[in-house]
């Protein structure tokens, strides 16, 4: 019978089929974990007196609350220190592999698995982060669950489960200039809502897509949470594979062949059935900020903060009005004309080295605004060692950037990155929730272009504001920057 | 778990929307290495207006929330469940749920009950007009009621069973270990395993330090 890849993905893992409404139970293959949501799972196993179950296919990373200066010393924040303290703890108790701070492979949680070569396509992964649909960017079933959940695939290593449905996103056509993965995600939850994902498992397809390198489809499938969804998928393809050989734990030799063939059959059948489509004309977005405090709140950079009184739906009406009460913005204002105090650049949407590369190409040689900070924070301590080995920090301290350690950091402030009340930020990252990147603060979500362009001008900016002279860069390597792939160096 | 079937306590009524677990527990509460004592995060940020709704006596001892659509939705949070739970909430009412959330209350016995919003509405308007008025939920007959006001809500058949017979997931899924134990000898040899450990050979990673803004103190 024809089939998703969804559906394909899930059939190959389940364990035992539900009978009368019961849930599948599914096999993980790939369990990530972190210090803010794993405590209490640990704590569960040790009150029942259970093991771990597969240490083996699990792997523990400290993101979420870690500093991103002084990493050398002791965390000042009590509470944060006393949760990576527990996550060291349960490691060593569990015997599970943790990267903590200071190592290499430390990082953001979604940029160690794929880094490490451990999110392949045909995978089941799981961790108790939202963004976990980042992993999806592989063809691999990736999602986010809760900390009952961590403790139950802890003891399980599965999951009962009640199948997804599924929808096709098809993005036709070619990207214009300025405009990247991180707009074609901000207008796909503009267009279908933030709940409009709810229950499903998105697969996003269509030229556009293929046309993306691994890192800008995890910005796609990373921000499939905000619109509800419980996971973003793309078909592997020549892309994927070309990312994936050679990293740490890729397979290799006979076991990679086989993958490769096994991995060519991950797609949708021609003839499969979605329960839902949605189709967007890729050469109609240009670059996207929100306005709002939901992630579905967003509009083209060329236009004005909506007028409240214009919204037909009342509860949408009153949200709208909410919305621009917490954001301190004027209806029908232009969102051009938004000043912004801080600049990041970052997350585990957008802080990868592709990120970093074109916002350094954009920024070299200039100077930023001088009413803003820009913070800039690699996803990983080895994104961060190779931009270093590229140049890139120097670039951005030249403009007067602030260069971190590794983490989630001003994502949702956690550790001391945190905006002040009533500050307003242009972010790279995924939420521009009430308080999100620090009480009363205030969040517009931009790609890493436009979020360059906003720290050299000072108001909310796409590359074509800079001039008609500036070229739109890409996520290469800078010219002359000696080559550094993360496979082979760093 | 605790065994749910029917329960009666002060609705709450919530005119919101897109209530996130960011709004339901801010990010600085989810530090705790504890599963209980998050009753004072629970919607800590509006907690400090006087007239948010749970701020107010007749709703303050409220177990029943009713909320707009897209409740719980963002991140994986379930500190938001225990934040509900350990407040004293047993039920919340809502058009759409957010699927993790929605998860997460089912595995914690927390009831996350599916309302036409036309019926939240209703709802509404009897908890306002009559401030502590009392919902049963009752999840036998599938209905929440206020006064006069019967509204039917939807719930999945398995957690409904669960949340009834208070069962515990990993208990029922240890029954098939024998099940689980045969599926891993088919697992094909190309998929990965995190141990032993492989990645790149170690670096130092050399710490970022503050750097002086201008308007700062030296060394303040």
């Amino acid at each position: 019978m024809a089939g998703t890849l969804a559906e394909k993905v899930w059939d190959a893992h389940i364990v035992r089929r539900g009978t009368d409404g019961a849930p599948d139970l599914l096999y993980i293959d790939l369990h990530l974990v972190h210090e803010v949501t794993s405590p209490q799972a640990f704590e569960g196993l040790r009150l029942a007196g259970r093991p771990v179950r597969r240490p083996d296919l699990t792997i523990a990373t400290e993101d979420h609350n870690t500093p991103t200066l002084d990493i050398d010393r002791p965390i000042a924040d009590l509470t944060s220190r006393t949760q990576i303290q527990t996550l060291r703890n349960n490691a060593a108790e569990f015997g599970v592999r943790l990267h903590s701070l200071g190592d290499a492979d430390q990082g953001i949680v979604h940029q160690v698995g794929p880094q490490l070569g451990l999110t392949m396509p045909g995978l089941t992964v799981v961790c108790g982060d939202s963004h976990t649909s980042t992993h999806g960017a592989f063809g691999a079933l990736a999602f986010g669950i809760g900390t009952s959940e961590v403790e139950h695939v802890l003891a399980t290593q599965t999951l009962p489960l009640a199948p997804f449905k599924t929808m096709a996103i098809t993005v036709d056509g070619e990207l214009p200039k300025g405009a990247t993965s991180k707009d074609i995600i901000l207008a796909i939850i503009a267009k279908i809502g933030t709940g409009g994902g709810q229950g499903y498992v998105l697969e996003y397809r269509g030229e556009a897509i293929r046309a993306l390198s691994m890192e800008a489809r995890m910005t796609i499938c990373n921000m499939s949470i905000e619109a509800g969804a419980r996971a973003g998928m793309i078909a592997p393809d020549e892309t994927t594979f070309e990312y994936l050989q050679g990293r740490p734990h890729a397979p290799e030799g006979a076991d990679w062949d086989a993958a490769v063939e096994y991995w060519r059959t991950l797609r949708s059948d021609d003839d499969a059935v979605f329960d839902t489509e949605v189709v967007l004309r890729a050469s109609d977005l240009e670059p996207f900020v929100t306005w709002g405090t939901n992630p579905g709140q967003g509009l083209p950079l060329s236009s004005n903060v909506p007028v409240p009184s214009e919204i037909a739906d009342e509860n949408e009406r009153v949200a709208a009005e909410r919305a621009l009460e917490y954001m301190g913005l004027e209806p029908g204002m232009a969102l051009r004309d938004i000043a912004v105090d801080t600049v990041f650049i970052g997350s585990c949407t957008n802080g990868r080295i592709e990120d970093l590369r074109s916002v350094a190409k954009l920024v070299k040689g200039r100077t930023k605004a001088d009413s803003l900070r820009v913070l800039v924070v690699p996803s990983s301590a080895r994104v961060r060692l190779q931009a270093e080995a590229e140049g890139l920090d120097q670039i951005f301290l030249d403009f007067g950037a602030e260069w971190r350690n590794a983490g989630c950091s001003m994502c949702l402030g956690m550790n001391p990155d945190q905006l002040a009340p009533g500050e307003r930020s242009a972010s790279t990252s995924n939420r521009n929730f009430e308080g999100r990147q620090g009480k009363g603060g205030r969040t517009h979500l931009v790609s890493p272009l436009v979020a360059g362009a906003t720290a050299i001008r000072g108001t909310l900016s796409s590359v074509a504001d800079l001039g008609p002279d500036v070229e739109v860069p890409d996520g290469s390597p800078l010219e002359g920057a000696p080559a550094a792939d993360a496979r082979q160096s760093a | 778990m605790e065994k749910f079937s029917q329960h009666t306590g002060v609705g709450v009524p919530l005119r919101r929307s897109n209530v996130d677990t960011d709004q339901i527990i801010p990010a600085v509460y989810l530090k705790r290495v504890t599963r209980t004592g998050f009753e004072d995060a629970l919607f800590a940020a509006w907690r400090g207006d006087p007239e948010f709704v749970l701020n107010q006596d007749a709703y303050r001892s409220g177990s029943v929330l009713v909320a707009g659509p897209d409740f719980g939705t963002g991140s994986s949070r379930e500190h938001a469940v225990w934040a509900l739970k350990d407040y004293g909430f047993r039920a919340v009412l809502s058009t759409r749920f957010a699927d993790i959330f929605r998860g997460n209350s089912g595995k914690q016995g927390l009831l996350a009950a599916q309302v036409a919003q036309e019926d939240i509405e209703l709802l509404w308007k009897v908890l306002e007009a009559r401030p502590g008025t009392e919902v049963t939920v009752d999840l036998v007959a599938k209905q929440a009621r206020a006064e006069d006001v019967v509204v039917p809500f939807e719930v999945d058949d398995y957690t409904r069973w669960r949340l009834m017979e208070g069962l515990d997931d990993i208990g029922l899924t240890l029954k098939h270990e024998g099940e689980i134990t045969e599926f891993e000898t088919t697992r094909a040899s190309w998929r990965p395993l995190t141990l032993p450990a492989k990645h790149l050979p170690p670096v130092e990673v050399v710490a970022a330090r503050p750097v002086l803004r201008h308007g700062d103190d030296a060394l303040a």
